[in-house]
């Protein structure tokens, strides 16, 4: 697998491969790299930050309460599209639990006000 | 005429900080913020990222934004008008604003703190050529659309430009289910931070062209594709290479000015690189009393330094009023070769340590950022890689300098 390092400017061109259950990584220039390099390969993960939609118009911003792996942002993305929020909710609160199976829930990055339009 | 010691312009990142700045040295502060709420880009910035250096945890842009908004708001020594656009402000710092609830405001400061931030560079800016149909956004518009209004702004997406917002945007949009066609550049490099291009394209196959751009658009009422070919080094595109992309939309993220419209024919020096004021290292513009932070003074790439300068602009301003801010500056800072430019721009002889901010030209490897002052060497820094996306600082100790300062690279 090829991927470029992102702990810092550098920005290091890392190859890394996995020879008899050993992950190696090659292009690097410092053991920050090597490390970021083995966890891309082995179970790389990534925070969602994404929009719920509210009902009667408008949304609220949220993200995942910790980094979730990254095969599975598509489907958490996919949960989000499918929730509508119709309710109040403070910065902080949990607005869908277990995203994706993740064990991570989405949380609200934002207050929202909700009132019910006539 | 109300008055109050220090009147901060803007209440974004830049004004809250300020605003917090000026109040840990008793001054009484208004902030004039034109929008509906505190916050500025931060709001519409849903994307995490925000905060490592300054509260050394990853947060999201509303999540910035409120720790700030939380401080200001329960301070009875700030007054907030909000949807309030100053018109003018003059150099006895009596400033004149208007805003749908309270009608005309005029207000006497003490001393002032430009804290307007920047604005996107848009299709007339560059040049662009073709038809002018709907469908062509600055990336930050359609962000504050997305993300703020909950539309989506098109369904098949072309990005003119690798800055972070473009970079942001190309899978904030993918996310929402457009496809995102390409993302070019016309430099050779980007302007974006690594991170973004690994986390917002890569990750999303998402392919990005370097020495390309866009030759014309074409459509009548909606865009309905873009011509796009490579550029030669002179940046000249070259036209034997133009390729059609239809998509419906195209998304600029090509540069940001700082907003000084207000400041356009006032006595205050204006630097032709950054765009923004001179100033010293308390951020003080060259009108006495009136001083400037965030991107309204240098276009910053991340918000943790808008906050840090901002909280000099306030706490300075502060001390201006109460006469405790040393006379003129007399120490000019320069630059060298591979500095595009340092800000401060000037510093006062005296003690302490101050840092000076600077971005390089290029991308650099293995050099040395060295601060000469004549032909003393005041500081040397090694450094592994320099980007002209990142900005970097280098600190001196003003009891060493004599006379003027220069910021270079050296091998």
């Amino acid at each position: 697998m090829e991927t470029t390092c992102i702990m810092c400017p550098m920005g290091c061109a890392l190859t890394i491969e996995e020879k008899n259950g050993v992950v190696s990584v090659t292009g690097n220039t410092c053991p920050r790299g090597e490390k970021y390099g083995v966890g891309e390969y082995t179970d790389p993960k990534r925070m969602v930050t994404t929009l719920l939609k509210v009902r009667g118009g408008g949304v609220l911003s949220v993200k995942t309460s910790e980094p979730i792996r990254k095969a599975l942002v598509s489907l958490a993305l996919q949960e989000a599209a499918s929730v509508c929020i119709g309710r109040s909710v403070k910065a902080g609160d949990i607005v869908l639990q277990n995203v994706a199976n993740s064990g991570a829930d989405f949380i609200a990055t934002a207050d929202l006000t909700y009132t019910e339009k006539v | 005429m109300r008055k109050f010691d220090v009147v901060i312009i803007g209440g974004g990142p830049a004004g809250m900080a300020a605003a917090i700045g000026a109040r840990e040295q008793g001054a009484s502060v208004a902030i004039l913020e034109r929008d509906v709420r505190l916050g500025g880009i931060l709001n519409q910035c849903i994307h995490n990222g925000f905060g490592l250096h300054y509260f050394g945890e990853e947060l999201t842009g509303p999540e910035y934004a409120e720790r700030f908004r939380k401080k200001v708001l329960s301070d009875e020594g700030i007054t907030v008008y909000l949807e309030a656009m100053v018109l003018s402000l003059t150099e006895d710092r009596v400033l004149t604003a208007v805003s749908p609830t309270q009608g005309l405001i005029e207000i006497s400061a003490g001393s002032i703190v430009l804290a307007m931030g920047c604005r996107e560079r848009s299709a007339g800016a560059i040049g662009l050529v073709g038809t002018r149909p709907a469908g062509i956004y600055t990336a930050g518009m359609a962000q504050r659309l997305s993300n703020v209004n909950g539309f989506l702004v098109g369904k098949e997406v072309v990005i003119l430009g690798s800055g972070d917002i473009g970079l942001i945007m190309a899978r904030r949009m993918t996310s929402e289910g457009a496809k995102v066609k390409l993302v070019m550049e016309l430099m050779p490099f980007s302007s974006g931070l690594k991170r973004n291009i690994v986390q917002c394209l890569n990750d999303y196959d998402i392919p990005l062209r370097y020495s390309t751009t866009v030759t014309r658009v074409t459509g009548k009422e909606r865009l309905t594709g873009v011509y796009v070919a490579p550029v030669d080094e002179k940046l000249q595109p070259i036209l034997e290479k133009e390729e059609y992309i239809p998509c419906d939309t195209l998304l600029l993220s090509v540069g940001l000015i700082p907003e000084n419209d207000l400041i356009a024919g006032s006595n205050i020096e204006m630097s032709r690189v950054t765009s923004g004021a001179v100033v010293d290292e308390y951020r003080q513009t060259t009108v006495p009393g009136i001083f400037s932070a965030g991107n309204v003074l240098h276009v910053h790439d991340l918000v943790d330094n808008v906050s840090e300068e901002a909280f000099i602009a306030g706490r300075s301003a502060a001390q201006f009023v109460a006469g405790n801010l040393p006379e003129k500056a007399c120490v000019s800072v320069t630059v060298g070769r591979g500095v595009r430019y340092a800000l401060p721009q000037r510093i006062h002889l005296g003690e302490g340590n101050v840092r000076l901010y600077f971005r390089v030209d290029q991308v650099y490897r293995s050099m040395t950022v060295t601060v000469r002052s004549g032909n003393d060497l005041l500081k040397k820094k090694k450094t592994m890689v320099l980007a002209p996306g990142e900005m970097q600082y280098v600190e001196i100790d003003k009891c060493l300098v004599s006379g003027d300062l220069c910021v270079a690279l050296e091998e």
